[in-house]
């Protein structure tokens, strides 16, 4: 046993020393590497910072689709419906609109019955806890313009209720249900308001950032 | 008088037409349903709550588990939405790869479909017939990545494995193979009038129903409505393919059966062409940091699995993982119509009218 | 065996009786034992699969070890069952499948009871496993078993019907009830004297309604298993279950001999250059061929729809057999009868 416990003593300090030599060289390389990585990064940044103000970015196509949507949201449901408007560069300019809680209701109506836009296909619902607020964010596409856009709606997380989609788009049925669930929106208006994935008896809403399961072990 | 009573029926969790863990109960009148409420959540493993404490190449492998008959264009859709956050470049060979094995999939699910929808309607052959076929898929998919269901293949930017010397040669056989096999599948079974007569009319609805419930895959199609996203929206490199959407026209389940198979010889079309456009070398990894950390914003995508839409919804906060997750699965969505579908219905049509809808649990319950 | 059973029943006699009909049931479990084997081999084979060939040679001995464990299985009741009833039933689909092999004859000179209304017996004792059918589904109190049950009594009242009027086209043409007899109306020396050409019509409707029947498929809803799971015996296993079985599979011997019997010219043999073969080798030749066949159709076929199998059985079945029935009398008044 001692013997034993001696060997392996011994042989960390036999393997120590080339493992050092290795590390030492390749904590070298990186190093090295970062350096070139900076210098390079320096480069395209001091050639970008250049080129930046002389190029100004073309507005995007898809522009006038965003101010259109707006506008017709404007003047068809109310000037204070829509909360903000902007591309979403990331996602191929993508217009997204803020719409305001109050509103939604006559929004949703507007997006799917109104000849121009006939949002007629809502393709996701998604829920995000932004730990300041609450938002829902409706993904839509007319399968008959074969335009699209994203709707946004905010709540506060306290009582947090979004006006239900599902008498406008049957398809919001269960992925409201599904929100409320895993992150206790309610949607005022649902025929069927319970929980889906969890058990009935589930205590909190385990998307939220602040959730605790109330038992641990689970 | 006859004191009648309706029945309350308990159809799963564990039965053995359910495709997995999903319950539907179902009030009879006889063996008339007059009310059905699916239960579902039997596997419901929180993948976007757990998505939200790991990195995107850690996520991938859950998302082998979401649809696990289709797990390569799980891989696809999460990866995709990464690359198009970060503005990520694919290297040729490696966009191929995916495509290739994206194809090989939906054959193979729809194979599975195939073979279950007939075990289902009562024909036991098919079922093997069907699994005899998938097992080549699975072999290739083996040899590709080293896993037979859950492949964890892709990564942002690109590819985990090159295609192993004579792969290509083995797609390559498997396309005729397949062909043939398929025209064996519409002699041994699309003709029968026992099958026809149990699916023919059954299950049927209207293109405003089926979009208004946000139906997409074959369930959208059988209604007519053109709306295939590898048509509709391109993504990876579907626009350099020839190839058709098949369409039906009365949204029966026997519609959806056509579109289903066809789709089958549409794969193995496109598959063909991709074989001819294979490049011969080159990358499969392209330039990606070492740390994935996506610009703060939120993307989402969508594209075709063989169930329908799949779409990534990420929202980030510029860090190493999501901030919030949330995948848009087809089987989910399109369950939805489920209840409206079975009011009036048999017991026997619960069955033929589920299975043509084509679930996964767990993506269901995800 | 005639000589035994016109004799007065004494106690010797009666012994010897009882001896016969424990052999024959040791060969019926005989047939039913190798008939599953044979029908997991063939069905195997017809779908890219090996079948049994663990236990014993050629996994022969894989029923007798799926038997064996049926027999050791501890015998639950649910609680909620009716005890009483859900002991009775498989005992009562028992017994009159194997009651009606008593009629069946095999050769000219092997048979059992030759009974003047053989073919009234066996018509009239099958349609008692119904009973037990549907009081093996009501009794188990189970959902699914009463589905199955209700669905069972539906189907096999609707069959019965069709099965039994066109055998009547062969009774005209015979003459006789009594099975025998009917064999011998068929003994032309070659095979188009068998029933099955004159009576095609009757033939091909028995063929339909003597599957359905025997609740297999593509008429096998009583349990269907992807829709009720497993039917009426849902809640039934180990020995119970063992005599569901048993029955079901005595059924397929009755039902591929009757069909020998009736319409395949029993054993006959198909040319008269052929008559050099023993007659019980041409009877099994037939008997196994139909008992392939139900075994093939299993393989090859959905499953029908509830509606459908009703549909089916009276409005195509029920009018094209009493119209088998009218065509055959007007064929004797025309033809035969001068």
């Amino acid at each position: 046993m001692s013997e034993e416990q001696g060997k392996d003593g011994e042989k960390p300090v036999v393997r120590e020393a080339p493992a050092d030599a290795e590390r030492e060289a390749k904590l070298k390389a990186a190093a090295e590497a970062r350096a070139a990585r900076a210098a390079a990064k320096e480069k395209t940044e001091s050639e970008a910072g250049e080129a930046a103000p002389e190029v100004a970015k073309p507005p995007s196509p898809r522009q006038p689709e965003l101010d259109r949507l707006a506008a017709l949201i404007k003047s068809e449901v109310s000037e204070s419906a829509v909360e903000d408007a902007y591309l979403n560069e990331l996602n191929g300019d993508m217009p997204v609109i803020i719409i305001n809680n109050s509103y939604w209701r006559e929004v949703s109506r507007l997006l799917k019955e109104h000849g121009e836009l006939q949002f007629n296909y809502l393709r996701n619902v998604s829920g995000v806890d932004y730990e300041t607020h609450m938002e829902v964010v409706y993904h839509l596409y007319s399968l008959s313009t074969k335009r699209e856009a994203a709707f946004k709606v905010k709540t506060e997380r306290d009582a947090a209720a979004v006006f239900s989609a599902t008498p406008v788009w049957a398809t919001a049925n269960w992925n409201e249900r599904e929100i409320y669930d895993l992150l206790g929106i309610d949607f005022p208006g649902h025929p069927d308001m319970r929980r889906i994935m969890m058990p009935d008896d589930w205590v909190g809403h385990p998307l939220r950032k602040d959730y605790e399961p109330i038992d641990p072990e689970v | 008088m006859i004191r009648t009573e309706e029945l309350l029926l308990n159809v799963g969790p564990q039965h053995p037409s359910t495709h997995g863990v999903f319950r539907i109960i179902v009030k009879l009148d006889g063996e008339v349903i007059t009310e059905a409420t699916p239960v579902m959540g039997y596997l419901h493993r929180g993948t976007e709550k757990i998505a939200e404490s790991l990195n995107f190449t850690q996520i991938i492998p859950y998302t082998d588990r979401m649809d696990y008959v289709s797990a390569m264009t799980n891989n696809y859709v999460l990866v995709h939405a990464v690359e198009t956050m970060m503005g990520l470049e694919v290297p040729q060979r490696a966009e191929y790869l995916r495509l290739v094995v994206m194809e090989l999939q939906r054959v193979a699910s729809h194979l599975v479909w195939w073979g279950t929808y007939l075990l289902d309607i009562g024909a036991m052959s098919p079922f093997l017939y069907a699994f005899r076929d998938r097992e080549m898929i699975i072999d290739l998919f083996n040899e590709l990545c080293g896993a037979r269901l859950t492949y964890n293949y892709m990564r942002v930017g690109g590819v985990k494995w090159d295609a192993p010397p004579g792969w290509l040669d083995k797609v390559r056989a498997f396309i005729p193979y397949m062909e043939n096999k398929l025209m064996e599948y519409d002699k041994l079974v699309s003709g029968n009038e026992i099958f026809l007569a149990r699916i023919k009319g059954v299950g049927a609805y209207d293109a405003k129903t089926a979009i208004d419930y946000g139906l997409t895959g074959a369930n959208l199609r059988c209604t007519g409505v053109d709306f295939d996203i590898r048509k509709a929206e391109p993504y990876s490199l579907y626009s350099k393919f020839d190839f058709d959407v098949p369409l039906g026209k009365t949204g029966d389940c026997h519609d959806r059966y056509r579109i289903r198979l066809e789709e089958i010889r549409q794969s193995l079309r496109i598959l063909k062409q991709a074989m001819e456009q294979f490049p011969e070398g080159g990358d499969t990894m392209g330039k990606v940091p070492r740390v994935l950390r996506p610009p703060a914003g939120e993307v989402y995508v969508r594209i075709e699995s063989p169930r329908g839409e799949i779409g990534c919804h990420i929202v980030s906060k510029g860090k190493a993982e999501p901030y919030r997750l949330k995948f848009r699965r087809p089987s989910f969505v399109n369950l939805q119509i489920l209840p409206k579908l079975l009011v009036g219905e048999t017991m026997t049509n619960l069955i033929t009218i589920l299975g043509g809808i084509d679930i996964v649990v767990g993506e269901v319950d995800c | 065996m005639q000589s035994w059973l016109n004799q007065p029943l004494t106690w010797g006699s009666a012994l010897v009786l009882f001896l016969w009909a424990l052999v024959f049931l040791f060969i019926v479990l005989g047939f039913v034992t190798y008939a599953i084997y044979f029908e997991r081999k063939v069905i195997g084979w017809m779908q890219l699969r090996i079948g049994p060939n663990r236990v014993g040679p050629f996994g022969m001995l894989q029923t007798v070890a799926d038997i064996f464990k049926l027999l050791i299985k501890e015998d639950t009741i649910p609680r909620k069952a009716d005890r009483a009833l859900f002991i009775l039933a498989p005992v009562l689909a028992y017994i009159p499948a194997f009651s009606v092999l008593a009629v069946l004859p095999y050769t000219q000179n092997l048979y059992f009871a030759d009974l003047n209304v053989g073919l009234l017996y066996y018509v009239a004792l099958s349609g008692i496993s119904t009973l037990a059918i549907v009081l093996g589904g009501w009794a188990s109190n189970n959902k699914y078993a009463l589905l199955g049950g209700m669905r069972s009594a539906a189907q096999m009242i609707s069959y019965e019907v069709p099965l039994v009027i066109s055998v009547v086209g062969v009774i005209l043409l015979s003459g006789s009830l009594n099975l025998r007899d009917i064999v011998a109306a068929q003994s032309g020396g070659w095979f188009w004297d068998w029933n099955f050409i004159p009576q095609i019509i009757g033939f091909i409707i028995f063929i339909i309604a003597a599957v359905s029947e025997l609740n297999r498929t593509p008429f096998d809803l009583p349990e269907a298993e992807s829709e009720l799971v497993a039917g009426y015996h849902v809640e039934y296993s180990g020995f119970r279950f063992a005599f569901f079985m048993l029955s079901e599979y005595v059924y397929v011997y009755a039902i591929a001999a009757l069909t020998t019997v009736l319409f395949l010219g029993g054993w006959h043999a198909p040319a008269p250059f052929l008559a050099f073969v023993p007659g019980i080798i041409w009877f099994l030749l037939k008997f196994a061929f139909i008992v392939f066949f139900l075994f093939w159709i299993r393989a090859t076929l959905p499953r029908i729809r509830v509606d459908q199998l009703m549909g089916l059985g009276w409005k195509v079945l029920l009018p094209l057999s009493l119209l088998n029935v009218f065509l055959t009398a007007i064929y004797l008044e025309l033809f035969i009868k001068n």
